[in-house]
């Protein structure tokens, strides 16, 4: 409501010739975290600015494409963007959002944790202000299996899983969700699909994602539809209770009170499974910078509502209200985190040592051509998987069809 | 052709007089359909024309510094790329499909909404309900009946527990054809209702007094006098089914699996990576397609008159 009334003072000042409105273009936060941080500013900026909280589709695919078509036109409707962790070289390599130099730069960068920090670094400038972050666990049901030990690797937990004859969740659907497995499987082997110099360099470890991928795939332990599953149906699944584990995001715990019963108490959480024993696991890395766009007309405002709407409070918030963990370290130690999540420290270690997925300008061709040559999980040949990807990978690099 | 033949008296000296009244009146014609002209080709001519522009350059929207000309490279690139030919082969194979299936079913219906005594309304209202509903809508309808976890498909009885059809390439294949036969049979059973009021009754029981049997007045009469409507609802639906973007882009999004057609490969290059030069070359190359089908079908109806007029 307060939202509502805002939106039409604002309208109203526009006329009268001030520009002071800040449209900021992100996903839906249904929690209501990103509401309440707009209402706070708005009330803090006290008519100096006014945000405006504009919301983009649900699917992670649309919001980019929305934005991208829109800053290609540049338009100066959009004027701070919820940028998704992986869009930062791609906007920022075509010019359409402005750094955060002197001391913005210490604004977006003081206190933050490693692994969000990396996601908004670009050529040597910082690019976007960390708000939220995530990582993915692993989830498993404490009545059924074992706990976890600290080197757990996919291939026990999927000789377990047989064993058990239950299944093991993950996201295996031709899209974003896919990239993010196969990249943390890659980087869990110690390699990367992009160099630090931004070149595409695929080795052996892409064989060791697919041997991973197609043992899951063609084993009973993969679950009904997994070719088609993303997120939510992933935690469908784990909560019908056909399988006991399952890796995703954390906003599967806040999910699991509505299954009742002591499903929720049964839930254990663990880190990201290893790839290879010997190696620490490198879980995925997700979350929204907020990026500040040239066309903008008051960019000087849109920097100070982005500080205003990524401080610290409304870090925990998110934290409390959407289920999306805070990039400041300190906020982890807030008692509002620490009530949010009972695995708060382990979320933490998670997102220091997660892998960022490949920092390029072609993030988004790239990603394609993972998807294309990971899909479907039964029928992807690890022989030759190397060559195929680096095939892709390179057409898509150099803007070619594949 | 019209304008010059109003050009031509001024020109060479009339062969008939064309009155003053005339010229006028074709005057005035021209002035009544120009806003139609200017307005078809301001909003088909001009985007056809900027495309095949667009295709013969080098240009990514994220880079627009490096935008160059290219000449053909373009086309080069996607007719070299195993990607587009194993895409025209997914569109081939739903197009031959779900059209013929189409034709028969359509065929099937048509004989019983034109043999119906009684309801003949309703009936007909009835058969055109799929094609009143919004394709992305179907669609969703067909994927969530399919889905393996809450669609009803898995718990009919003689459907096994471990089919998931949209968990491999063909069983996708199927519920996507299915879905767009669902969809478009109305549409070629209307069209070939028009072909079949043509067919004269006389004829028919001519045939029948000279002992020919259903399925031979079938075949030798209705059939031969429908081809050209025939023809017509299968130009209209080919060049449909070809540019199938929807039923795939809701059934399997983007077109996973393997389930690619030509539309969603233009869409991915030209809408997701923002690479409008390559995205136009595809789009050329479907405009391309869909003009030689068009040019066989047009074909083989010009030849199916000609014969017809030549028979009669």
């Amino acid at each position: 409501m307060a939202l509502a009334i805002g939106a039409c003072g604002v309208s109203g000042e526009e006329g009268g010739g001030g520009s002071r409105a800040i449209n900021w273009y992100v996903f839906d936060e249904p929690g209501g975290a990103y509401d309440k941080a707009v209402a706070d500013c708005n009330k803090e900026a006290n008519g100096k600015y006014q945000i405006n909280y504009i919301r983009l589709p649900t699917d992670a695919n649309q919001q980019r494409e929305l934005i991208v078509r829109r800053l290609a036109a540049e338009d100066k409707d959009i004027d701070l963007i919820g940028m998704d962790v992986i869009w930062t070289a791609e906007l920022a390599e075509a010019g359409w959002i402005l750094p955060w130099d002197g001391e913005r730069r210490t604004v977006a960068t003081e206190g933050k944790l490693e692994g969000p920090l990396k996601t908004v670094e670009f050529k040597g400038k910082i690019w976007g202000l960390p708000f939220t972050s995530n990582t993915q666990l692993l989830w498993y049901r404490k009545d059924r299996v074992d706990p976890p030990p600290d080197d757990f690797t996919w291939d026990e937990m999927l000789d377990d899983a047989i064993d058990k004859g239950t299944a093991i969740e993950v996201q295996a659907r031709q899209y974003e969700g896919l990239t993010v497995w196969i990249n943390a499987l890659i980087a869990g082997a110690g390699g990367q699909i992009v160099n630090k110099q931004g070149d595409v360099e695929v080795n052996d470890t892409a064989k060791r994602a697919a041997e991973i991928e197609s043992k899951l795939g063609k084993s009973p332990a993969a679950p009904p539809g997994m070719s088609t599953n993303a997120e939510d149906q992933a935690r469908q699944g784990f909560e019908s209770g056909r399988s006991d584990y399952e890796v995703n995001y954390p906003f599967v715990y806040p999910s699991a009170e509505a299954v009742g019963g002591d499903f929720q108490k049964n839930m254990g959480w663990a880190r990201y499974p290893r790839t290879d024993k010997d190696k620490p696991s490198r879980p995925p890395l997700g979350g929204i910078n907020l990026g500040v766009s040239k066309y903008g007309e008051t960019p000087d405002l849109a920097f100070e509502a982005a500080e205003c709407i990524a401080n610290d409070q409304h870090q925990g918030d998110a934290a409390e209200l959407g289920g999306l963990p805070p990039t400041t370290e300190s906020v982890y130690d807030t008692e509002q985190v620490k009530k949010a999540y009972p695995f708060a420290d382990l979320l933490r270690v998670s997102i220091e040592a997660a892998a960022p997925r490949p920092v390029t300008p072609a993030y988004s061709d790239i990603s394609l051509a993972i998807q294309k040559t990971y899909s479907p999980p039964d029928g992807v040949d690890p022989n030759g998987i190397v060559r195929r990807l680096r095939d892709r990978t390179d057409r898509a690099v150099e803007g070619k069809i594949f | 052709m019209e304008a010059a033949t109003t050009r031509a008296p001024t020109v060479t000296p009339p062969k008939r007089k064309v009155t003053d009244r005339a010229r006028a009146e074709r005057k005035l014609a021209w002035l009544l359909c120009a806003p139609a002209v200017i307005a078809m080709l301001v909003v088909t001519g001009y985007p056809i024309a900027y495309a095949i522009y667009l295709s013969l350059q080098k240009y990514d929207l994220r880079f627009p510094d490096d935008k160059e000309f290219v000449g053909l490279g373009n086309y080069g690139d996607v007719l070299t790329s195993s990607t587009w030919w194993t895409d025209v082969l997914n569109t081939v194979i739903i197009t031959v499909i779900s059209v013929s299936l189409e034709l028969v079913l359509g065929m099937l219906i048509v004989l019983v909404m034109h043999r119906a005594i009684f309801g003949r309304g309703p009936v007909r209202a009835a058969i055109l309900i799929p094609y009143g509903i919004v394709t992305v809508v179907a669609a969703f309808a067909w994927k969530y009946a399919f889905d393996p976890t809450s669609g009803f498909v898995q718990g009919l009885p003689l459907i096994s527990d471990i089919a998931q059809p949209l968990n491999t390439r063909e069983g996708s294949f199927l519920v996507i054809i299915l879905a767009e036969v669902w969809k478009t049979t109305p549409f070629m059973a209307l069209l070939l209702l028009a072909g079949l009021a043509l067919v004269p009754d006389e004829l028919h029981e001519a045939a029948k007094v000279d002992g020919a049997s259903t399925m031979q007045r079938f075949f030798r009469i209705t059939i031969p006098l429908m081809r050209p409507a025939i023809l017509v609802a299968l130009l209209f639906r080919t060049l449909d089914a070809f540019r199938i973007f929807d039923n795939i882009y809701i059934i399997q999004p983007g077109g996973a699996l393997n389930t690619e057609s030509v539309s969603i490969l233009g869409y991915n290059v030209t809408i997701n990576r923002v690479n409008v030069g390559l995205g136009s070359a595809v789009s050329i190359l479907i405009f391309i397609c869909v003009i030689l089908i068009a040019v066989f079908f047009v074909k083989a109806l010009g030849t199916s008159t000609a014969q017809q007029r030549g028979e009669t």
